[in-house]
């Protein structure tokens, strides 16, 4: 173990802002996908919900 | 048995669909596993960097995202030309799949590589071929997004994006090898085939347990980004109204 206290740890030697600036954005960025991903795929459910619901649906392009 | 393996089955939407709903559970949870193991190992076992001390500690993002940026797309690029090749709608299913993910990882390596250049270099950023190259990296994904949807037509739009898809895959070499044929202030790699690694042994574990964990959240993402294109297109189709009344 390198560190003898948390704040140790989060100082980072002086290099606290590039080292979590850099932590910090990855992880922004990975759960903001992963939101999108699920209201992408609540939209899509709906949406094929709806033209089930409503739509015309045609029989598979291989029975035709 | 009446259903013999069939090479065939997986490139139908239908199977597809099940078959990633099933997976993706799985993929989520082994990224979840290598991201705790690769930062434990990262930032409290890997040791100061006598060069450097701790602002190295980015390469366990840098790296790893850098080299899924590259990664995805050439992958994307085999989706695109499989399918235009064999005209199979998943193929390009899976490249518009892809495609954010590629963009967000390669946006992650761009914004660590400029919070690790300012200390190391003295500059966020500098027109260095490595740098540059990855940043049409960065532009090639965002292109290959806006034409999609740009076009109404699928068809025409899978057509147009996989040709974006199969130009660009050119760039992928002149990033890996920037920093060999240019003088570039960007190193050059640290991990490769032929020779032995030039970084201590538990940083390189820590970076390739991020590696492999970067790698198993790409294809959870990926699939399920996949399965939300599948409804969407496939929404007419006879087996996607059947497993929506099964559910209701």
């Amino acid at each position: 173990m390198n560190w003898n206290s948390w704040p140790e740890f989060f100082y980072m030697g002086g290099y606290a802002l590039y080292v979590w600036g850099s932590f910090a954005v990855t992880a922004i960025l990975v759960a903001g996908e992963i939101v999108m991903l699920r209201l992408h795929r609540k939209k899509a459910l709906e949406l094929a919900l709806n033209t089930v619901k409503y739509g015309k649906v045609k029989n598979d392009e291989n029975e035709a | 048995m009446i259903n013999r393996f069939n090479k065939y089955r997986y490139a139908s939407p239908a199977t597809f669909y099940h078959f990633a709903g099933r997976l993706i559970p799985w993929f989520y949870g082994a990224a979840a596993l290598f991201c705790v193991a690769g930062l434990y190992i990262g930032l409290f076992l890997a040791p100061t960097d006598f060069q450097q001390s701790e602002a190295y500690r980015i390469i366990f993002i840098h790296v790893p995202a850098a080299w899924m940026s590259m990664f995805i797309y050439v992958v994307m690029a085999c989706w695109a030309a499989l399918g235009l090749a064999f005209n199979t709608r998943m193929s390009f299913m899976m490249a518009s799949a892809l495609a954010p993910t590629g963009a967000m990882l390669t946006f992650v390596s761009l914004w660590t590589g400029a919070l690790w250049g300012k200390p190391t270099w003295g500059a966020w950023w500098v027109w260095d071929a490595r740098l540059t190259s990855e940043l049409i990296l960065f532009f090639l994904y965002l292109g290959f997004m806006a034409l999609q949807s740009a076009i109404d037509d699928p068809r025409r739009a899978d057509r147009a994006g996989a040709l974006i898809a199969l130009v660009g895959v050119v760039n992928v070499p002149i990033i890996y090898f920037s920093v060999r044929w240019w003088n570039t202030l960007h190193q050059g790699a640290s991990v490769s085939m032929t020779k032995a690694p030039s970084m201590a042994s538990i940083m390189l574990v820590g970076m390739l347990v991020m590696a492999l964990a970067a790698w198993m959240y790409t294809i959870a993402a990926a699939l399920s980004r996949a399965r939300c294109i599948i409804l969407e297109r496939e929404r007419n189709a006879q087996w996607v109204a059947q497993m929506l009344e099964a559910d209701a």
